[in-house]
């Protein structure tokens, strides 16, 4: 889960590392009274999470409260690739003597952590690092030696940071190492990381990136979580425990396993270039067990999208048993019946694997109001686009 | 012939005891795995399932002559867990757990380096790994394919089961869930090589997915180290930006990780990319018919 900037900041504040004086304004009103507590010249940020809202006009300065009510009143509302904005944060200016970039992640191909470092800050980072890769030190941190104070300072003096700035930096990024560690991230970045006027590092930006995973020991993580953005057929289906993702297409996409479901889409989207361009309409891993309950919840989700023409049930049978989806499914039809619900729209079902053919046959057997068994999963595939065609 | 777990491999099950362990050691002696012993230190010196439960990975080794183990115990405890069996100096410690931390995990793969990597980590999040007709340890079905030359190695579980059910007539020698974690024990490029050195395989079926870039890096190599023909396939083609589709590490970030990039990457090192699992399938037989 990523954060919003005030989020981070408010983190960071929590760990003692400086960050400007801040206020989150959801309105041009808040925005204004933000503006005129903080006093003199402030930045009316938004809040969005994706990285360039600096180009797209997100940020600006402003002289004074009315001038902060005026510029949040340009940024509310706005859309920045995609992400529409719905609050800002009001922050004292800071006095920028020297602008450096700084983020411990996850480095996956070497299996460690990895801080990056570097003098060259306030733009964007990976560009640097392809036209000027000895102005970016990218230095490895093993999780069981960890940052403290004096590896910190070796790191920032390898990003080139100045004498000036090594003390405070060296400071900041071992409380940062703290955040990463604590707080169980699996990124922390702050660009810019700025040396002020005044010979201060200030953290004047911050991204942080939790791990999912680690929700059973971080409970408070839950109140990060960004409710309002959240699509609401996902917020559905992650009260009934299932894993969904929303996506734009016409073919609703129920199966087994992560791998298995995303290789469904795709042969979905890819059947479904013969039939006008039909694409899956989401993501759905119902897992290993397959209960008529999980299946009746995971049916019921998706055709509670309105743009779902056809569904296409994809199971391969491994450590489930084909028979249980099949009386999963039959079961499912009357749980729906029970919710008064019914299934309106077509389903194509492909078992194979484990009992497959007790499995179709329950099915067969049931004759259930439009659902089409089809033996493999390219066919089915095409069949479910074709419905999906039909159905539009 | 298999690569890393054959008919003489002696597995224990670290959480034998709880719910999953209990069904997957069912399955896994059901299927002729040489299950000997599982590891639990409250429950030490009891017996489950019929087998000795020891307190610690290090008893069950001295016990038993065990060389694999198997790691059910939930997310909190899998980094201890995975600890006792580097400091047991395990062969092989297979961990399916999936929920992991990715500090656990991060954690734990530090301590296996720092201690010379004796032990081979595969996962976590993963099916395991099975050697038709010989042994397996994890939860993927055995009954559904052959024992035969071809090797897989694979992200995705279900996948691993689709390819295995297509090619089942043709068989398999190991098939290994590397598991979808963004970090994780055996890599692709461990398991490629591994097979171009194992004589009874003759070919090999890797399946990737988006994010990060394995898939790549495993590219590279096959240009480099790897003279058996190679089969992928690429899922996650339809994945938005952004989102984690199901497995942890399966995301794709800005422009990278995406599957077309990995699929491109492996077409120009020469290896046939399917666009299907089924056509995965048709290319991988089209290969062994060819030999």
């Amino acid at each position: 889960m990523d954060l919003f900037e005030h989020q981070a900041k408010e983190l960071f504040a929590e760990y003692g590392i400086p960050v400007p004086r801040g206020v989150v304004a959801h309105t041009v009103e808040q925005a204004r009274a933000a503006a005129e507590e903080l006093t003199g010249r402030v930045v009316v940020k938004a809040q969005v999470k994706t990285g360039g809202r600096g180009k797209a006009g997100g940020v600006k300065v402003a002289a004074d409260a009315a001038d902060a009510a005026g510029k949040a009143t340009e940024i509310l509302g706005m859309d920045i690739k995609g992400h529409t904005v719905h609050k800002v944060l009001v922050e004292e200016a800071s006095a920028i003597a020297e602008e450096y970039y700084f983020s411990f992640l996850l480095d996956r191909a070497n299996r460690t952590f990895l801080a990056i470092c570097s003098a060259a800050g306030g733009m964007d980072i990976e560009e640097v690092a392809a036209t000027t890769p000895d102005k970016v030190a990218k230095v490895p941190v093993s999780a069981i030696e960890g940052v403290d104070r004096a590896r910190a300072r070796e790191i920032a003096a390898a990003g080139g940071l100045p004498e000036a700035a090594l003390d405070g930096s060296a400071e900041l990024i071992e409380k940062l190492w703290a955040v990463f560690v604590d707080e169980d991230a699996s990124l922390v970045e702050v660009n810019p990381l700025i040396l002020t006027a005044d010979g201060r590092v200030v953290a004047l930006d911050g991204k942080v990136t939790l791990d999912d995973n680690a929700g059973f020991r971080q409970p408070e993580h839950e109140a990060y979580a960004d409710k309002a953005a959240e699509d609401p057929l996902e917020a559905k289906a992650k009260e009934k425990d299932l894993n969904y993702v929303k996506l734009d297409g016409s073919v609703g996409i129920i199966g087994n396993g992560a791998g298995l479901v995303m290789s469904t889409l795709d042969v979905v989207a890819y059947a479904g270039e013969e039939f006008g361009g039909q694409r899956p309409a989401n993501f759905l891993d119902i897992g290993g067990g397959a209960s008529a309950e999980v299946m009746a919840n995971g049916l019921e989700i998706v055709l509670s999208d309105p743009s779902v023409k056809s569904v296409f049930v994809n199971v391969f049978g491994g450590i489930t048993a084909c028979d249980a989806v099949a009386n999963g499914v039959v079961a499912a039809f009357q749980l729906l019946a029970e919710r008064g619900e019914s299934v309106t729209r077509p389903l194509v079902v492909r078992l194979d694997g484990n009992n497959a053919l007790l499995g179709r046959k329950i099915l067969a057997d049931a004759a259930l109001p439009g659902v089409e068994l089809v033996d493999t999963m390219d066919d089915a595939a095409k069949r479910a686009a074709e419905l999906a065609a039909a159905g539009v | 012939m298999a690569i890393w777990l054959t008919e003489n491999s002696k597995i224990i099950v670290q959480g034998m005891t709880g719910s999953e362990g209990t069904k997957h050691t069912r399955r896994m002696l059901a299927s002729g795995a040489k299950i000997v012993g599982g590891v639990n230190a409250r429950k030490a010196g009891t017996v489950h399932e019929g087998l000795p439960v020891f307190g610690t990975v290090a008893e069950a080794m001295a016990a038993t002559g065990a060389d694999v183990s198997v790691v059910f115990v939930p997310p909190a405890f899998t980094k201890d867990a995975v600890k006792e069996a580097i400091d047991a100096e395990i062969p092989l410690c297979v961990v399916i757990t999936e929920g992991v931390p990715v500090h656990d995990t991060t954690t734990f793969w530090a301590y296996a380096t720092a201690k010379g990597n004796k032990t081979r980590i595969i996962g976590p999040n993963c099916p395991g790994i099975a050697s038709p007709g010989a042994s397996n340890a994890g939860i993927i079905p055995a009954d559904i394919t052959a024992s035969g030359r071809i090797g897989l190695v694979s992200k995705s579980g279900t996948l691993t089961y689709q390819l295995m059910y297509e090619l089942r007539d043709i068989g398999f020698s190991s098939c290994v869930g590397i598991g979808g974690d963004p970090v994780i024990g055996t890599t692709h490029i461990d398991a490629l090589q591994a097979f171009q050195d194992d004589p009874g395989t003759d070919a090999i079926v890797m399946i990737g997915e988006i994010g990060g870039d394995a898939e790549e890096r495993a590219a590279a190599y096959i240009e480099q180290h790897i003279t058996k023909p190679v089969v992928a396939y690429v899922a996650g083609f339809t994945a938005p930006e952004g989102k984690t589709m199901g497995h942890a590490g399966a995301i794709v970030s800005g422009s990278s990780g995406t599957a077309q990039a990995k699929k491109e990457a492996l077409e120009k090192v020469g290896v046939r990319v399917g666009k299907t699992p089924s056509e995965t399938a048709r290319l991988m037989r089209e290969v062994m018919q060819s030999r």
